[in-house]
């Protein structure tokens, strides 16, 4: 699956996120500058990687939403193009209106960054079918600002539709109904705080991530 | 053309959980300021811009709504003022 992964100034997982492309999903993934106006020619995943794009300054990912290459980001993903957030593209998700909702300080204000389990939700999303429903999986978070709010008719709406894909089984940042991961109503948008493309490795703890990245492969 | 300053204030819903302002409220619990009912921190943003006022008006409040607030999670409000 051709899959480009977009650099911000502040993003630091991209690396981490071209390595877990790289070897999942696609060996020639690229990069592209968040001033780019264009995606690669047979762009299939956009992967919207974790860090502090812009200092995180005013709100976090909303500079980046509003950077020159999120037109074609929009445009992916309303020709049903997959997209993919993680963290801080999480947050440029919501940002930008692709994903309903906004990420606001956790709970007890500390930035944490610590394996957490989440609850497989939804396994019938062109991003879970490699999980089973209701699947345990060993994921790291690490952030300051992935409190998921949304008003009370948008939390029915996603919890009706399916659309909450991933929970925390410990709530560690005060999300509502333990929010870890959304998709949006078509399913070709994916917003999650914890770093699948960190856990894709068992040297390096775990690889529970593996299965968003299997899920997408078999499409 | 005229110049103008805009003054913006953009605050946390009251629906929303204000992490920061509730730990100054425990502080100022602490240094005995008892009658301090709550605490809450926004933001305040000043913009120099220079135009007709009408133009001006409808600006800020695109830039407002638009860029410098979330409107799922703040309220906003701003004053204009002309700059002499």
């Amino acid at each position: 699956m051709k899959t480009a992964v977009i650099q911000f100034p502040g993003s630091n997982c991209d690396a981490d996120a071209l390595h877990a492309a790289r070897l999942l999903l696609d060996e020639g993934a690229e990069f592209v500058w968040h001033t780019e106006t264009a995606l690669p020619e047979g762009t299939e995943l956009v992967f919207l990687p974790g860090g502090f794009s812009y200092g995180d300054h005013l709100r976090s990912g909303a500079i980046a939403a509003r950077s020159p290459i999120m037109g074609a980001v929009k445009a992916h993903a309303e020709a049903g193009g997959y997209v993919l957030g993680v963290c801080n593209g999480f947050q440029v998700l919501t940002e930008s209106g692709l994903l309903p909702g906004a990420l606001s300080r956790n709970r007890d204000l500390h930035f944490m960054c610590k394996p957490v389990h989440l609850r497989v939700e939804n396994n019938a999303t062109d991003f879970t079918r490699a999980y089973a429903a209701g699947q345990t999986l060993e994921i790291p978070i690490a952030h300051g600002e992935g409190n998921y709010y949304a008003d009370a008719a948008t939390i029915a709406e996603l919890e009706e539709k399916g659309r909450v894909v991933f929970r925390y089984a410990d709530n560690p940042n005060g999300s509502l109904n333990d929010i870890a991961g959304i998709v949006n109503e078509r399913g070709n948008v994916l917003g999650m705080m914890p770093h699948p493309e960190r856990a894709v490795e068992l040297l390096l703890g775990s690889e529970d991530g593996r299965g968003v990245f299997e899920s997408l492969k078999a499409k | 053309m005229p110049n103008y300053q805009a003054k913006i204030y953009v605050t946390l819903k009251p629906s929303i959980l204000d992490p920061q302002g509730r730990t100054v409220e425990r502080a100022l619990s602490h240094l005995n300021h008892a009658n301090v009912g709550s605490v809450r921190i926004g933001k305040y943003i000043e913009l120099n811009l220079s135009g007709e006022k009408a133009d001006v008006d409808a600006q800020v409040k695109d830039i407002v709504e638009n860029v410098l607030s979330n409107p799922i999670m703040e309220n906003a409000h701003w004053e204009l003022e002309e700059v002499k």
